[in-house]
């Protein structure tokens, strides 16, 4: 079952990207993305990481898409999407069929998408340890301290630029 | 003062220059928005240069002074040992070096932005601030032991330098430059992350001494390690522009500020080549067969096509991009080498290259009035009598780019080649030769129009400004090309004592030819 899950979930996380990109409207662009994020969330939740699945959902597809859309109303680019919504509706759904068609075509041949490797041991150690959200934080705050903290240069980097490149003075 | 960093405390040490550099890049940041914009004469304006004067003169000896900063705490680490060996920031003399590069890229971009800055009325404090904010990133990139922090690095720059080529609002050419490299820039961010995410995959650690132990021991997964391996050797190569991935190269470096172009032709071209050389000696070396036949050919094509592509451009900044991808091109033999000598001469090549390249750019910033003017060949013509100390200086630049006997940029041909012999890459090296021999034409020729060709009008080159910050970027670039290649065994020894470190601290042997 998770195995067949996880194929569906795959091919609408893979259709969405490509509608995506492959959509004329930034709305419907935008919609494909949120369909992306929720099915990834799908594949985290099958991981059982469901913080991280919840995280998903209310941070992406929740607050980071919703201020997308606003900023696409704002910029008045909200026309057309109908047509694009309808023609990837349609293959969205063709690929869960493709997907579901694979899951079923792999638990049939034996192979299984999610192996239970020795990873997934240790962290479900560390989530009887410390709680889900403390197997995030603890290694974020310790072992990978450094890109973290990059993390954080890597966006002021990036806000300097845009409000440069964007900043509306130019004599 | 050794460094243990299973204490989070210690990686602040191990991490100084590059913390001081983003510290400094915020205060440059901060006083560009806060400081009045007075016009203040700048010790540049002695000789008269129209384009001497300015405020942002005050921001920019502020940015060269940060650089100095985390260049003391460059030196101070040489003095700190790590304990380990495989920890995520590699405190190892290989980093130091390709420090000292980025750092003296950084300075050598500030010093000759100074009057480009102010006659274009770009944005000073942003300007450098972001000059700041990306020599970090290519340290981070340098002194990465883990992919991970080696992406971050790699974005760090990329964003920045992004930024930096659309820098002139008032340029179409230069929003189409940043344009351009941001988008191709973010594909092959695309592809260098999956490849991270498939060697992982395979090997089940994203630190790269970790990686090079899984992949030795062939515990690694063979198929996913493959096309990991293409993946990252794709994100690497867009970066270092490579010939199938070069595409953008000539349009950004035309299009974007000059002394920007200056900055990432050298600088994001050495981060990326000391983060390559890292992942692939030390943590993908014993796959030295599946990445050998990729880098052999992209080496080959690279030299091939870009100098055969310069060989027809008229116009000088598109001339300097084409040799910019060849010189990646004669780096790569180095990369395909894959040994000890040829690592050592990577160093050293990139050293005289960002002098040289800078040196070359600073010129054509000043026959293009400190615009974007002027670009094309005629317009060296006569140049040469008419500015007799900057046309000899070009001709320098000229001639070590090209590789004669005297410059550095002869020196690193030979060790580079010396490398590639010691791998008995016998093809490559003929390669290297003519493709070198070619690349004449295209260098003497400005050389030729400079000092053989007479200028259109009188006064063509009566304008031409270099200001004092200018001529001492000049002078030390031109200064260091001449010793490093009559006396270069110094420069030399210090990179081979460089890549030894690299060897023993990250464990993998570094490989040999089959």
């Amino acid at each position: 079952m998770i195995d067949i899950l996880f194929y569906v979930f795959a091919a609408v996380a893979i259709g969405g990207s490509v509608g995506v990109v492959a959509s004329k409207s930034p709305v419907a662009s935008l919609l494909f993305m949120v369909v992306t994020l929720a099915s990834l969330a799908g594949v985290f939740v099958l991981l059982e990481a469901h913080f991280l699945a919840a995280v998903q959902v209310i941070v992406y597809a929740g607050a980071i898409m919703v201020l997308f859309l606003f900023v696409i109303m704002l910029l008045n680019l909200g026309h057309d999407y109908q047509k694009d919504l309808r023609w990837g509706l349609a293959s969205l759904l063709s690929f869960a069929v493709v997907g579901l068609l694979a899951g079923l075509l792999s638990t049939r041949l034996g192979g299984s998408a999610l192996g239970g490797g020795a990873g997934a041991e240790v962290i479900d150690a560390a989530i009887r340890e410390q709680g889900a959200v403390g197997a995030i934080a603890q290694p974020l705050f310790t072992t990978y301290v450094v890109p973290f903290e990059i993390t954080g240069i890597l966006l002021l980097v990036a806000i300097v630029g845009a409000l440069v490149l964007a900043k509306r003075h130019v004599e | 003062m050794s460094l243990d960093f299973s204490r989070q405390l210690h990686y602040v040490w191990a991490l100084l220059p590059e913390i001081v550099l983003c510290v400094w890049a915020m205060i440059v940041l901060v006083a560009g928005v806060s400081g009045r914009h007075r016009p203040v004469k700048t010790p540049g304006g002695a000789d008269g240069g129209a384009g001497a004067v300015g405020g942002s003169a005050d921001l920019g000896w502020l940015a060269l002074i940060g650089v100095l900063v985390a260049a003391f705490f460059n030196g101070w680490l040489y003095g700190v040992r790590e304990v380990g060996g495989d920890s995520m920031i590699a405190v190892d003399a290989f980093r130091l070096f390709a420090n000292w590069v980025f750092l003296i890229a950084a300075a050598l971009a500030i010093l000759i932005s100074f009057a480009y800055v102010d006659r274009q009325r770009l944005q000073a404090g942003e300007f450098h601030g972001l000059i700041l904010l990306s020599t970090a990133g290519m340290m981070f990139m340098a002194g990465a032991r883990d992919l991970i922090v080696i992406f971050l690095g790699l974005e760090v720059m990329s964003i920045a330098v992004y930024a930096m080529s659309a820098f002139n609002r008032r340029d179409r050419r230069s929003a189409e430059a940043g344009l351009k490299y941001f988008l191709l820039g973010a594909f092959s961010t695309g592809f260098f992350l999956y490849g991270v995410a498939l060697v992982y995959g395979a090997t089940g650690s994203t630190n790269v001494v970790a990686i090079g132990a899984s992949v030795a021991s062939g515990a690694a997964s063979q198929g996913l390690l493959a096309i990991g391996v293409a993946l990252l050797t794709v994100g690497f190569a867009f970066k270092v522009s490579a010939v199938p991935f070069h595409m953008w190269t000539p349009d950004v470096y035309e299009g974007a500020p000059a002394p920007v172009t200056a900055f990432m032709s050298v600088a994001v071209k050495a981060a990326a080549f000391t983060a390559f050389l890292r992942v692939f000696l030390v943590g993908l070396d014993a796959a030295y067969d599946t990445w050998y036949p990729i880098l052999w050919w992209l080496a080959a094509i690279t030299m091939v096509g870009a100098n055969l592509i310069a060989l027809v451009q008229s116009n000088v900044k598109r001339m300097l991009a084409y040799s910019s991808i060849a010189h990646a091109g004669y780096l790569l033999v180095a990369m395909t080498a894959a040994n000890e000598t040829a690592a050592a001469g990577m160093l050293f090549y990139l050293l005289v290259y960002t002098m040289m390249n800078l040196g070359a750019f600073a010129i054509v910033i000043s026959v293009g009035h400190q615009g974007e003017d002027r670009l094309q060949i005629e317009d060296y013509a006569g140049f040469g009598w008419s500015q007799p100390l900057l046309g000899v200086f070009m001709t320098i630049f000229l001639l070590s780019l090209a590789g004669f006997p005297g410059t550095g940029g002869f020196m690193g041909k030979i060790y580079l080649l010396q490398g590639a012999v010691d791998s008995e890459l016998w093809t490559l090296s003929v390669v290297l030769v003519l493709t070198t021999v070619a690349s004449y034409w295209y260098y003497l020729r400005l050389a030729w129009f400079m000092w053989m060709k007479e200028p259109a009008t009188p006064d063509q080159h009566d304008f031409v400004v270099a200001p004092l910050p200018m001529r001492v970027a000049l002078l030390a670039s031109v200064a260091m090309i001449l010793y490093l290649g009559i006396f270069p065994s110094a420069a030399l020894d210090f990179a081979r004592s460089s890549v030894q470190g690299l060897g023993a601290v990250g464990g993998g042997l570094l490989g040999l030819a089959p």
